[in-house]
């Protein structure tokens, strides 16, 4: 595996102690962590299934901390992995045995908000919701909402590129930040982006979004913030399988509508989230899709009876318009608060992100449902259907042995049927360490050392957050080896790291 | 999340629970987000996802270094992220597994343990408090500023307390500090239950809830507290009395639990169950008054106790009453969170409380409300010092504007 090893290096233990008596000369107290008890609960973000300590865990408060670390990290050849809240899910924060966790939790500033130009600049610790909270006093909001709005960071955002329920129509983080601050693991500063339509010069904000940490610390944002529409209507409707669920999106799609939202739960799903959330959700169903219009009051009139004639030709079995604000508030707090939701099922679960062309959407659920038992796993499905973005929770009980590993060979299944049909293999929670494998399924060996190309740019040491997101080509060749013919390698002109 | 408990617990009663209640918890880190310790500190050791962690660490057999004492001891004990938690995890449970088993493994230090003995010994006791603060409230300008906060500045006499003449009756829990410090709460609760057909009557016999001893760590003590309440209590629930009544949130809450605190021990198991059945939060009694009453239309801020939202689930009630009686209820940003007062908290973390005091205060007045409302004598008391508007009980304000009818 490319995961950082769990065996330490004999090297870096002997400079374990030494290491934290630099960075404790740097910082001030309470912002250097070593001890076993304090290094465990930072031993894995948002996917506990993968974990491992780091050498230390430092929490700096303000630029030039950042720097003075990224300074010593560097003249040390000690990785540096960033962390935000820690809610990933593809095990991007999951620290380096023989590094540093950075912790940027405690950039939480609004540093300001521009009502006329429609900005605001964040720290990156500042939690995605918190930002739409500041905005709301002038009739504004921070437009993507990741599931985990609540708790994640704008700098875990940008690092992810994350989605949310409102991205089919608003777009993903890239489309709504504006500029970024980074550091270089040398502790340069640099400026990516400007609040101007274009700049000059390689799109490099655009390269940081989705660049999980590997490339800058992002110590600034700043973010496009939109004017509340006037008018937002929130349709559920119901129906009795998936399948014609997904088939209903289909239609929707294909006449060309761009509804505010369309998400879809499964049975297991709605019930979970009904326990939870008290939503109002329709327990028996099979299948929900929660669809939201917005714009100007004659707009989401229009569309709405468009969306609910196509519903009903789809199979819909009930629809229902949220009565008032406070109703679809709570629709949505169910579909938020969803995966976790679903730890009352089973004390593991597994969330998978694929995306796909739309019109499969009806065929991948099939398929899953179909490995799903043959697995003997419960699956259930909760995802952006409007994008595509699959998230199929593949819920397991990590105490009982091999369940973990038959739950990431289900988990394989699935994301190759995703590229078989024309999809990929994340919809916005990142590769990280989970997802390494499946890379190999997408990319072939040209793609993958342009990427490692990129990071030497930036980061030419390798000590930015090393052996995620990209795997290494010989891991590759190894996996194709195991899954193709057992034979040659299958690019014998390409350095193996 | 999967948890292999260590050998010394796991066949336990508290083992198996805190098993069962570890499994749900998925490991989102939902709860950091609306956790007051959190959002200050910004450190997961001292968020409920890390604690939860620490604590998972201790179950599954590792020895604890003094650090999670510390930061078990910084937590609330709110509940906020209970609230939050889509998956149910039942945090205030693990939390008590938790702080037991890290008072058996760390050594506290000297100071730490003369400073929860002394509150053991004094808060629980009405007439060891009593000439205390009266010292405390004559010398009050003198104080530095975390003691003078604490301080009521002048006491609210509590008014008559109607004699018992109902048929329909309900036991007040007296309380301890409540009694003392903030008397008007009780006699108010008495005039507005009289007022609709309801005698309040007390049990001489009873008295603090052992929820202070408990929160310390000292569960036996505790116990002993709610022993002493059930055998005031029982015959009076015996003879009629419909519920045991509490106007303090926190008390309340812990009376809730007795049955489970209880539940191993033979002689008061069931009788713990039956008070803690009989239990009621004074919003959960009160009658909506007639529509309009308040002649004079206050506008008052509401802070909702933890123990009444996250921990009853009975937040938006105070709201719902004093609107009723014509009082305009004025918007509170952060409403889900803890002022910082939590018990014992206040004092043995003061610069943790000081912050989270000075904030809710801060939100609280926004608006400039003509009086900040509460419904726990430690919220009263931390937000009072904080103020300037002045800071009540809500029953004291109901009983005001409902007086005229
Ligand atoms: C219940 C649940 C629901 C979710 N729903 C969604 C969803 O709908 N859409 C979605 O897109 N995601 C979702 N996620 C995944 C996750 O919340 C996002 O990936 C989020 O962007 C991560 O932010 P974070 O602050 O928690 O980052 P972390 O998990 O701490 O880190 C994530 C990555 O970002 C890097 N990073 C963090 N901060 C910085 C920084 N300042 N500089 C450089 N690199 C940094 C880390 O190194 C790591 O690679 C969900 C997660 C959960 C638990
Ligand atoms: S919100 Fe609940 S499930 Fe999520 S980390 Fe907190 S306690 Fe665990
Ligand atoms: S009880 Fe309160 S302080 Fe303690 S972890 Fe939960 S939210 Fe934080």
């Amino acid at each position: 595996m490319d995961t950082p090893s769990p065996e330490q290096p004999p090297a870096a233990v002997a400079d374990a102690a030494t290491l934290c008596r630099e960075l404790r000369a740097l910082l001030p107290p309470g912002a250097v962590l070593s001890s076993p008890s304090e290094l465990a609960p930072y031993e894995c973000d948002g996917l506990s299934a993968y974990r491992q300590r780091p050498l230390a865990v430092v929490i700096p408060r303000c630029v030039e901390e950042v720097q003075a670390v990224l300074r010593l990290c560097s003249a040390r050849g000690v990785p540096v992995v960033a962390r935000g809240a820690g809610t990933g899910l593809s095990g991007g924060a999951l620290p380096h045995a023989a590094g540093v966790l950075l912790v940027m939790a405690r950039f939480d500033r609004i540093l300001s908000v521009d009502p006329a130009a429609c900005t605001a600049r964040v720290q990156p610790g500042v939690r995605n919701l918190a930002i739409s909270e500041a905005a709301a006093p002038h009739g504004l909001y921070y437009a993507p909402d990741p599931s985990s709005q609540i708790a994640c960071s704008i700098g875990g955002n940008v690092a992810e590129n994350a989605g949310g329920v409102h991205c089919l129509k608003y777009g993903l983080t890239v489309h709504n930040v504006l500029a970024a601050e980074i550091l270089l693991m040398n502790g340069e500063r640099l400026t990516l982006g400007g609040e101007g339509p274009d700049s000059p010069g390689y799109d490099l904000l655009a390269l940081l979004c989705g660049s999980e940490g590997l490339l800058g610390v992002i110590v600034e944002v700043t973010v496009r913030l939109l004017a509340r529409p006037p008018c937002a209507r929130l349709l559920l409707a119901t129906f009795d399988s998936p399948v014609r669920a997904g088939a209903a999106v289909a239609s929707i799609i294909a006449a060309g509508i761009v509804p505010a939202g369309l998400e879809m739960m499964d049975g297991l799903a709605i019930r979970a989230a009904e326990a939870f959330a008290h939503a109002g959700y329709p327990t028996d169903a099979a299948a929900l899709l929660l669809c939201e219009l917005d714009g100007t009051e004659e707009e989401c009139t229009g569309q709405l009876m468009r969306v609910e004639s196509l519903l009903r030709a789809g199979g819909a079995t009930e629809l229902r318009v949220a009565a008032d604000e406070a109703e679809r508030l709570r629709l949505w707090s169910g579909r938020k608060s969803a995966f976790p939701a679903v730890g009352r099922l089973a004390p593991d679960y597994y969330c998978m992100d694929g995306s796909i062309p739309r019109s499969r959407l009806g065929d991948v659920l099939e398929r899953i449902a179909v490995l799903s038992s043959e697995y003997g796993l419960p699956v259930a499905n909760v995802f952006h259907a409007g994008d595509g973005n699959l998230h199929p929770l593949i819920l397991y009980d990590a105490g009982k042995p091999g369940e973990l590993q038959r739950t990431e060979e289900l988990g394989e299944k699935i994301l190759a049927f995703c590229v078989e049909v024309g999809g990929t293999i994340t919809g916005e929670h990142g590769v990280g360490v989970e997802k390494l494998g499946a890379m190999c399924l997408q990319f072939g060996a040209a793609e993958l050392e342009r990427f490692h190309a990129v990071k030497e740019a930036f980061d030419p040491a390798g000590l930015l957050n090393p052996g995620k997101a990209v795997p290494t080509l010989a891991r590759c060749a190894e996996g194709r080896r195991m899954h193709v013919h057992g034979g040659e390698l299958p690019f014998p002109g390409i350095e193996r790291f | 999340m999967h948890t292999t408990l260590a050998d010394f617990i796991a066949t336990t009663a508290a083992g198996e629970e805190a098993s069962e209640i570890l499994r749900k918890c998925v490991h989102c880190g939902f709860c950091n987000a609306t956790c007051p310790t959190y959002r200050l500190l910004g450190d997961e050791l001292d968020g409920p996802r890390g604690r939860i962690y620490q604590i998972k660490e201790m179950l599954e057999g590792a020895e604890p270094a003094a650090s999670v004492l510390q930061h078990l001891d910084r937590c609330l004990g709110c509940r906020a992220c209970e609230t939050t938690c889509p998956s149910g995890v039942e945090y205030g449970k693990l939390l008590d597994t938790g702080r037991e088993l890290a008072e058996q493994r760390v050594q506290r230090g000297r100071w730490s343990q003369l400073q929860r003995r002394v509150l053991r010994w004094m808060f629980p006791f009405p007439l060891r408090i009593a000439p205390w603060l009266r010292l405390a409230m004559r010398v009050r300008p003198l104080l530095p500023r975390v003691l003078a906060a604490h301080v009521p500045p002048v006491l609210t006499p509590p008014g008559a307390w109607p004699e018992a003449r109902h048929a329909r009756r309900m036991v007040a829990l007296a309380g301890c500090v409540q009694s003392v410090a903030t008397p008007a709460t009780s006699a108010a609760a008495a005039r507005v239950l009289d007022r609709s057909g309801i005698s309040l009557v007390t049990a001489p016999a009873a008295g603090c809830c052992g929820a202070l001893s408990h929160h310390l760590a000292a569960r036996e003590e505790g116990l002993d507290f709610a022993r002493r309440n059930i055998d005031a209590w029982i015959p009076l629930l015996e003879a009629g009395a419909e519920a045991v009544v509490a106007s303090a949130s926190g008390c309340g809450l812990h009376l809730r639990d007795y049955g489970r605190l209880l539940a191993s021990d033979a002689a008061y198991a069931e009788k713990a169950a039956r008070v803690s059945a009989a239990v009621r939060d004074l919003t959960e009694v009160v009658p909506l008054p007639a529509a309009g009453a308040s002649p004079q239309r206050l506008r008052v801020a509401v802070h909702t106790p933890c123990t009444l939202q996250h921990g009853q689930h009975l937040g938006g009630r105070v709201e719902a009453l004093l609107r009723a009686t014509g009082c305009e209820l004025l918007p509170v940003a952060d409403a889900g969170t803890c002022c910082g007062s939590a018990g014992s908290y206040s004092l043995l973390q003061s610069e943790l409380s000081s912050q989270l005091g000075d904030a809710r205060a801060r939100a609280l007045q926004a608006g400039a409300p003509d009086v900040v409302v509460t419904a726990n004598v430690g919220c009263q008391l931390q937000l009072a010092g904080r103020c300037t508007a002045p800071v009540r009980h809500w029953i004291e304000v109901l009983d005001e504007a409902t007086r005229v009818l």
